[in-house]
């Protein structure tokens, strides 16, 4: 028995001899990357990247122009954003010498007498934005979590591509979706709501026409969503599965893990997330125009009809004839340019704040 | 048909949307008849126009308005106004239960848009419609929130029967409306009063009748209710050519007779008194003569009004002397 079973020990080694014959065809490349000092004369012609690289010539050279091109790639952007702002203020000189910094102060905008003044317009843009990003952002976050954390695995492809597609879609089509199929609920079942339920706060006052404040900034938070919503699940997604499991084993919930696991390092991703689609929202004209109802007053209401800067320079620019109502137009250009770096760098400030040596501990 | 000239020329215009699809057509049936003289027209708006051709940036402009005297005595290149069609702007309105043609005069639409009248049921508007049933509800105001042409006719018409209007408002391509609410283009204004119950504006005659709108009648300066047509504005503009001014800038809003349309304007070709290049000013001249002599003809069968043959005569004066 024992010598017809001798030669079974050594039978297993022979039979996953197919890996083992594999592994010496790689081996000696993996030993040229460690120990480059190794001669490799013995195990054929050198690497095509390690050919590439000794055939090109001085490293040195390569290094500096490379870096040289990398940091006039980035200067451009600071040399655009300063070609805009000088055009932006040298376009503009005729109405900032009238009415100086007092415009961005005014309600005036009278074309026929030549009386101009931002307010309005920063106003109507301020508020739309805001709103739209109190509206987007849960959702938004909400849609994220569901899809990196807790979507099965069938449901994801499509959701995401919806979620894709819905970015793609031209302001215009939501434009025109708007004026056909929100102002009308607006006006006949969700105005007539928020009266009968919200009206106490003063804020749905008035005539309900359908197009006004609140119109647009429902539009302008379907239309950020998709942004605030992909971004953030990228985000979720690159947050190491590692992190995951140690919530989880030190006994966490499912939320307890999204929650200090996920959410938690992925904050300030999300916030940049947030700021990009309000930065669409400030910019936003065509969808904006269309509901917005295009009259310059500051109303409590939110359901009087507003402007934007974005709107109003749409809206006149080709018909502007007067010198000053021309250069009027192209200050609220410069409005609509230090509205969107006041906001961004008070978003970037919040952050600051927020996350300022602050390590991993529950939210 | 004479011959322009040897060498291609490649002439560049640009200006008012309003006359764009006319423009377009005279352009390509002149081009197919002269192959060597082509028209390239930008239709980038008045205001736009005007500062290009005064600017030298195009060979000639078009715009809705005439320009301000300030406007020529700064322009760079020293320009001419042509009248070409004519336009007009009619009320439409958005009232459930009225299917009735409703009567307005231009001081009771002022009064509308100043915020004065904002109930359907105005003792002002039943006066108008007597039989109407008009009912007790609020009026939304919708205005062109784009500088346009339109905007500057109806605003002129307001500024002259109403002077509140006139001292308040005036007249512009924007302006500052008390009260209602902007949309954008003639389909914006078209759709906002189509989808608002109660709702109250203006559009282009042409946008009207070529989607088959219905619109009010407006009150003419002989106290005669006359709905919006081509013929109506060709008299408004034959009654104004009595006095017409040797350089056309004339407003013909409001104009007296029986048969004018109140709500009415010229379109203009801005053209330089003198071209840089003689050649384009032979091929212009040309075009110009061709457009009097055919194509004012088919401004009937595109909707637009076509001049009436007074100032057609007197403009064939005016284009002798371009150089």
């Amino acid at each position: 028995m024992s010598l017809e079973r001798e030669p079974e020990p050594s039978s297993p080694p022979t039979a996953p001899s197919l890996p083992m014959d594999a592994a010496p065809i790689h081996a000696p490349a993996i030993i040229n990357f460690v120990a480059a000092s190794e001669p490799v004369a013995q195990e054929g012609p050198p690497s095509p990247i390690r050919q590439y690289l000794s055939a090109r010539g001085n490293g040195g050279l390569a290094d500096r122009t490379f870096a040289a091109a990398m940091l006039v790639c980035a200067l451009s952007i600071f040399a655009i954003v300063l070609f805009i702002l000088t055009i932006l203020i040298a376009r503009s000189k005729l109405s900032l010498a009238q009415f100086g910094f007092g415009f961005f102060l005014r309600s005036a905008w009278d074309p026929v007498s030549g009386d101009f003044g931002a307010l309005p317009f920063i106003f109507g843009t301020l508020t739309t934005s805001l709103l739209a990003l109190a509206m987007a952002v849960p959702l938004a976050l909400g849609v994220a979590i569901f899809l990196a954390e807790l979507c099965p695995a069938r449901l994801r492809a499509p959701i995401s591509f919806l979620t894709e597609l819905l970015a793609a879609i031209p302001s215009v089509v939501y434009g025109l979706w708007a004026v056909f199929v929100l102002v009308p609920i607006m006006r006949d079942q969700l105005g007539p709501l928020l009266v009968k339920y919200l009206g106490w706060t003063g804020f749905f006052g008035g005539y309900n026409f359908g197009v006004g404040m609140l119109t647009a900034s429902i539009i302008l938070a379907i239309m950020i969503l998709p942004i605030i919503s992909s971004i953030t699940r990228d985000i979720m997604l690159a947050v190491p599965v590692s992190q995951r499991e140690a919530v989880l084993a030190l006994g966490a919930t499912r939320w307890e893990m999204i929650r200090t696991g996920v959410l938690r390092n992925a904050r300030i991703g999300i916030v940049g997330a947030v700021i990009l689609g309000l930065g669409r929202a400030l910019g936003e004209t065509m969808a904006v125009t269309m509901v917005i109802g295009n009259h310059p007053e500051i109303s409590k209401s939110l359901f009087a009809p507003g402007y934007t800067l974005a709107s109003v320079i749409a809206n006149e620019f080709t018909e502007a004839t007067g010198d000053m109502y021309l250069s009027a137009l192209i200050e609220i250009g410069l409005a609509l340019f230090l509205v969107t770096i006041v906001v961004n760098a008070i978003a970037r400030a919040l952050v600051w704040a927020v996350t300022r040596g602050a390590p991993a501990r529950s939210i | 048909m004479v011959a322009v000239g040897a060498s291609a020329q490649n002439i560049t215009a640009a200006g008012a949307t309003f006359p764009y699809p006319i423009y377009n057509k005279w352009f390509t049936e002149y081009n197919q008849l002269h192959p060597n003289v082509k028209i390239n027209y930008q239709s980038i708006g008045s205001g736009g126009g005007i500062k290009q051709t005064t600017e030298g940036t195009v060979d000639f402009g078009a715009s809705d308005m005439p320009m301000k005297d300030q406007q020529l005595a700064e322009a760079k290149v020293k320009v001419m106004h042509l009248p070409t069609v004519l336009g007009a702007v009619v009320p439409v309105y958005n009232i459930p239960g009225v299917s009735k043609e409703l009567n307005f005069s231009g001081d009771v639409i002022a009064d509308i848009y100043l915020g004065k009248i904002t109930k359907w049921n105005d003792p002002r508007l039943v006066k108008d419609n007597p039989g109407a049933n008009l009912p007790a509800h609020d009026i939304l105001p919708v205005y062109r929130s784009d500088g346009s042409g339109t905007t500057f006719i109806f605003t002129d018409f307001l500024s002259k029967v109403n002077p509140e209007w006139k001292s308040k408002v005036g007249s512009d391509t924007s302006v500052k409306w008390p009260a209602g609410i902007g949309a954008k283009g003639n389909e914006g204004v078209a759709g906002m009063v189509r989808q608002s119950p109660y709702s109250f504006g203006y559009v282009e005659l042409i946008y009207a009748l070529q989607n088959k709108m219905a619109y009010g009648t407006v009150k003419n300066s002989a106290g005669k209710f006359l709905l919006g047509s081509p013929e109506g504005v060709t008299a408004a503009a034959a009654a104004a050519a009595k006095t017409m001014p040797a350089d056309y800038r004339v407003s013909i809003t409001n104009a007296s007779g029986a048969a004018s349309y109140p709500i009415s304007s010229f379109t203009y070709l801005l053209i330089p008194l003198k071209f840089a290049d003689p050649a384009k000013g032979v091929a212009v001249k040309d075009f110009l003569t061709w457009m009097l002599d055919h194509g004012e003809r088919e401004a009937t069968e595109m909707d637009y009004a076509p001049l009436p043959a007074q100032v057609q005569a007197m403009e064939r004066r005016t284009i002798a002397t371009i150089k």
